[in-house]
């Protein structure tokens, strides 16, 4: 990167630095002798030519739209299109969440993200037992097609791209929105979405489970072949670092077990269905997390990028470099909020995001300022997606792409973030893959010990959250409205799907879940069975039962 | 005091999978001197009861993050009464509005409920005052 004599000079420059810094600490103690991030990565008082001189602009910077992508994927960054302004929502029944997505909409929110509910996403119907007291609590119920079609009632499907959290039960769900668009006379090839559809990152991190790691991970290869073949406007699996970093994982940890999560989905759909890895490879997208550390997670966005390139071109022959790109969503850390003097999640939100943009995001969610507490309010939510309409429009930090670059620190960070993350998945490939350290819990036990040790900070004041272990109230009265989902909502769904249960052909819908389960057995795809299932208005747990018979329910072991 | 080792049975019910809370307190509990019993996820308040009972627990404490918990901590309290266990202590931990831990802890379905930021230490602090005013 830098002439021999620009590094000479800069070598007896810090030298002369170096002395300075010396007496005046003998003098004036710095206030902490180790600095850190988060993650607690160790931070150098300054970085230099020298802490870079090492890089090669050609291999490892280059321009946006160049391999190896650091500095984006879109040669023209933010000045063509911002990211997705994508909120999270969902609450209560279908009716209710499609009357906040249009509100939404009107606000300038440019994509729709589907919160589903505890039932529903762990793939049990409103009517089973075990769903009791949870209907419409932390988003939105879904039955049966009926509910979905009520969902997404005056949505433009083929203009509107809608992101579904939803993970074991996502064939039955994006089966219902297939259908849904089909009914309304729209082509598959025409909609765009997404279905978060990880489930490895659920056996390491988020723990929705039904299935043991081997099924799961086909059901998850049936979706990309589908989409691959049919759906090529959506994005089948969404691969998520966020809830691995909700769960406690470090920057690091987050982002070698999430791009080793996409290798192996990679590695399964070449090996089980025998595609060809630019066939699928291009829909593939990912989810981040953006925490509170700034740089380390501008670090950390750049770091994925880049890795991903390479893992796509040299571990996997890659020729396209669509496959090579690596396309992701992000949050701001939802774990970095408290509860304790709430309004101080405004900023904290505001930092994240920016990271986020600075990292290169192509879509955001922007958390609210009462998460920690109970559902947002609109007023929060309204916030929440402001403080993003202002990071784009006001700060001027999307005027140029990717202006950390060339930074001593960012790039330093950038380089350390990613040596660091190759040793973990080289580590895991020595396990045998991602399946295989799961099943001896790996990443489960890499997460708990560094939940652990940063609870510990926290506890010794060695990490600091405000409100929580410094300038705390004493006697805080919270006082902001909670937003409470009423129960009458379960009363309502209940009816709804009695209702639907006692309309539909109770023949017809046997034999469709006859045909799914032949169809799981003999290891074909179930797309076109859920499709076909759900038409005929099978619910959503009556498709996740079948695959809780053939393929055996998974029981957390409960490590801690 | 010179006593047994505490035991304390943590557990999740329902459909809730938020487990760092537990799994944390769980680990803080063990390193402080503890005997803890972690169920993992998905338990019902029967199994969870029934386990408090057969690990001779002198505690058992529910971490939620969901809906559910108006009726999980009065059916838990219930439960270990009717089963003759009313001196297993119930505790619960997580993310619930306030009024509503206060509620039932004034109604008696807890002991006490540990909300969001609360430290470790507390937690320990307060499990060895009860149970050494206990004896």
């Amino acid at each position: 990167m830098f002439t021999q004599e620009l590094l000479d000079k800069s070598s007896l420059m810090r030298k002369k630095w170096e002395d300075e810094v010396k007496k005046v600490i003998a003098k004036n103690p710095d206030q902490k002798p180790e600095w850190s991030t988060v993650s607690s990565l160790p931070i150098n008082r300054i970085y230099g030519p020298e802490d870079i001189k090492d890089m090669d602009f050609e291999k490892d910077i280059a321009y946006p739209g160049q391999f190896p992508y650091l500095r984006g994927n879109q040669a023209t960054g933010y000045r063509g299109k911002y990211w997705t302004f994508r909120m999270f929502a969902g609450m209560g029944t279908a009716v209710e969440t499609n009357k906040r997505w249009h509100y939404l909409l009107t606000t300038g929110q440019t994509g729709l993200s589907t919160a589903f509910d505890f039932p529903t996403l762990m793939g049990y119907d409103t009517d089973s037992p075990k769903a009791k007291g949870e209907c419409g609590k932390c988003g939105v119920a879904i039955d049966t097609i009926d509910d979905f079609r009520d969902l997404i009632k005056g949505i433009p499907l083929d203009k509107i791209t809608t992101s579904m959290t939803i993970n074991p039960p996502a064939t039955a769900l994006w089966a219902m929105y297939c259908a849904s668009a089909q009914e309304q006379g729209i082509p598959l090839t025409k909609i765009g979405g997404t279905i978060q559809n990880d489930m490895l990152k659920e056996f390491i991190a988020q723990k929705t489970l039904m299935c043991p790691p081997d099924p799961s991970v086909k059901l998850i290869s049936d979706t990309i072949e589908f989409g691959t073949k049919y759906v090529p406007k959506w994005n089948t699996v969404s691969i998520s670092g966020y809830h691995i970093r909700e769960a406690g994982a470090t920057a690091v940890q987050e982002l070698a077990f999430t791009l080793r999560d996409g290798m192996e989905y990679v590695e399964d759909v070449i090996k089980r269905k025998g595609l060809h890895v630019d066939e699928f490879a291009p829909r593939l997208s990912f989810f981040f997390n953006s925490h509170i550390d700034f740089f380390e997670e501008i670090a950390k966005l750049r770091a994925a990028r880049r890795i991903w390139a390479k893992a796509m071109r040299e571990r996997y022959n890659s020729q396209d470099p669509r496959s090579w790109w690596m396309r992701f969503h992000t949050q701001t850390a939802g774990c970095s909020l408290t509860a304790q003097q709430p309004y101080n999640n405004v900023v904290r939100t505001a930092t994240e995001a920016l990271a986020a943009v600075l990292g290169g995001t192509q879509s955001l969610h922007t958390n609210s300022l009462d998460e920690v507490l109970c559902l947002p309010s609109d007023h929060a939510v309204q916030i929440a997606l402001r403080t993003q309409q202002l990071i784009a429009e006001e700060t001027g930090v999307a005027n140029t792409i990717d202006p950390l670059a060339g930074s001593y620190f960012v790039e330093a960070l950038t380089n350390e973030v990613e040596a660091q993350a190759w040793e973990y998945i080289h580590k895991i490939d020595e396990m045998g893959g991602m399946v295989a350290a799961i099943e001896k819990g790996f990443p489960q036990m890499e997460l708990s010990d560094a939940a652990y040790k940063f609870q510990k900070q926290i506890d010794a004041g060695e990490k600091i959250m405000i409100g929580v272990n410094k300038y705390n109230v004493e006697d805080e009265v919270v006082d902001i409205p909670i937003v409470e989902i009423d129960d009458s909502v379960e009363v309502e769904q209940l009816k709804r799907l009695a209702e639907t249960k006692r309309k539909r052909d109770s023949r017809k819908v046997a034999e469709c879940l006859k045909d799914l389960a032949g169809a799981c057995k003999k290891g074909e795809n179930v797309m076109p069975y859920c499709i076909e299932a759900v038409k005929n208005y099978a619910t959503v747990q009556e498709i996740c039962d079948v695959y809780r018979e053939v393929y055996g329910e998974y029981r957390d072991p409960g490590i801690y | 005091m010179g006593g047994r080792v505490i035991r304390i049975v943590l557990a999740k019910t329902g459909l809730d999978s938020h487990d760092r809370g537990v799994r944390l307190v769980a680990r803080s509990l063990r390193d402080s001197g503890m005997e803890v019993i972690y169920t993992g996820l998905y338990r019902t308040v029967e199994e969870i009861a029934q386990t408090a009972i057969q690990e001779d627990a002198d505690i058992v404490g529910i971490s939620m993050h969901t809906g559910g918990y108006q009726e999980t901590f009065p059916r838990l309290r219930e439960l270990l009464d009717s089963l003759g266990a009313g001196d297993i202590m119930v505790i619960g931990g997580g993310v619930i509005p306030e009024k509503d831990a206060r509620s039932l802890e004034k109604s008696g379905a807890v002991a006490r409920f540990f909300g969001p930021g609360t430290s470790v230490a507390v937690i320990i602090q307060w499990i060895q005052d009860v149970m050494s005013a206990r004896k």
